[in-house]
């Protein structure tokens, strides 16, 4: 029987809980992980182990969060944002993350605000239903 | 000179856990300054030796090729005082690793009695996510390190 999103939320609650030290009701569906919750860049490979044990699932960091690989071709960012080139290139390696407010103004420094509990969440539900 | 809080491996078993012993001795200038009047070994020396059993266990993996470094403390959980005499076992178990790091489930006992549960994680800083390039030389197991696993693994060229 598939896992319902709900489901996933509430176990994707709990890992960010545990790898982050927050409070049930700090964690929603749209907070960010490093904005909102304060991860810093080893917490996403801690989320990434939490996330695979709780889930029994393989997560290859890059997939979950591959901004780095995009971030570092010079054809996807200029002048500090991200090109059309590049947009197309995130949009086809993260379906699973929100671009609507991102596309309107795609600052590289704003990249963080990506990685959503949802975006997680999207994630899951797509990869547990393949 | 570089501080080993740990004398010596009791068990390795590569890539899967190790258990590695140490004996506190009143001699031991550190276990006086914590709390004057009360000697006893600082917890957050207790977590640097869990961190150096758990690193070499997760280094020798890979043959020691990875700089490996403690990045994260997940849990540490102290239950009891351990005081000049006591003898404590590290006990480390890797739970993940990939390219860019690992973590490993630890626990320190005096005989029977768990004295502390700790997890841990470790960066292995050539791959790190910021980019930062450091020096080719393996500045973080050095030969003295090493040479805590004689006897328990095959040396490799």
């Amino acid at each position: 029987m598939a896992i319902s999103r709900e489901k996933i939320f509430e176990e994707v609650k709990e890992v960010l809980v545990d790898a982050l030290g927050l409070d049930e009701d700090e964690v929603q569906p749209k907070s960010t992980l490093m904005g909102d919750l304060g991860a810093e860049s080893i917490d996403f490979l801690d989320i990434v182990f939490r996330l695979e044990k709780s889930f029994s699932v393989k997560i290859p960091r890059e997939e979950l969060f591959p901004t780095e690989g995009l971030m570092n071709n010079p054809e996807y960012v200029k002048d500090g944002k991200m090109t059309q080139k590049g947009l197309e290139a995130m949009a086809k390696s993260m379906p699973h993350t929100d671009f609507s407010s991102f596309a309107a103004n795609p600052d590289v420094n704003k990249i963080q605000d990506l990685f959503t509990v949802d975006s997680i969440v999207n994630f899951l539900e797509a990869k547990l239903a393949a | 000179m570089r501080w080993i809080w740990i004398d010596k491996f009791l068990e390795f078993n590569s890539g899967k856990s190790a258990v590695a012993l140490k004996n506190v001795s009143l001699a031991e200038e550190h276990v006086h300054d914590n709390v004057p009047g009360f000697p006893m070994m600082p917890e957050c020396l207790m977590i640097e030796a869990m961190a150096q059993t758990g690193g070499i266990l997760v280094g020798e993996m890979r043959n020691f090729e990875e700089k490996v470094v403690l990045a994260k403390i997940n849990k540490a959980q102290f239950y009891h005082y351990v005081r000049p005499g006591d003898t404590i076992t590290f006990h480390a178990e890797v739970e993940s690793i990939a390219d860019e790091a690992a973590s490993i489930a630890g626990q320190i006992r005096r005989g029977q009695d768990i004295v502390a549960d700790i997890k841990l994680m470790y960066s292995h800083i050539d791959n790190n996510l910021g980019g930062k390039e450091f020096p080719k030389e393996n500045f973080v197991f050095t030969d003295m390190f090493r040479s805590l696993l004689h006897g328990f693994v095959e040396e490799k060229a």
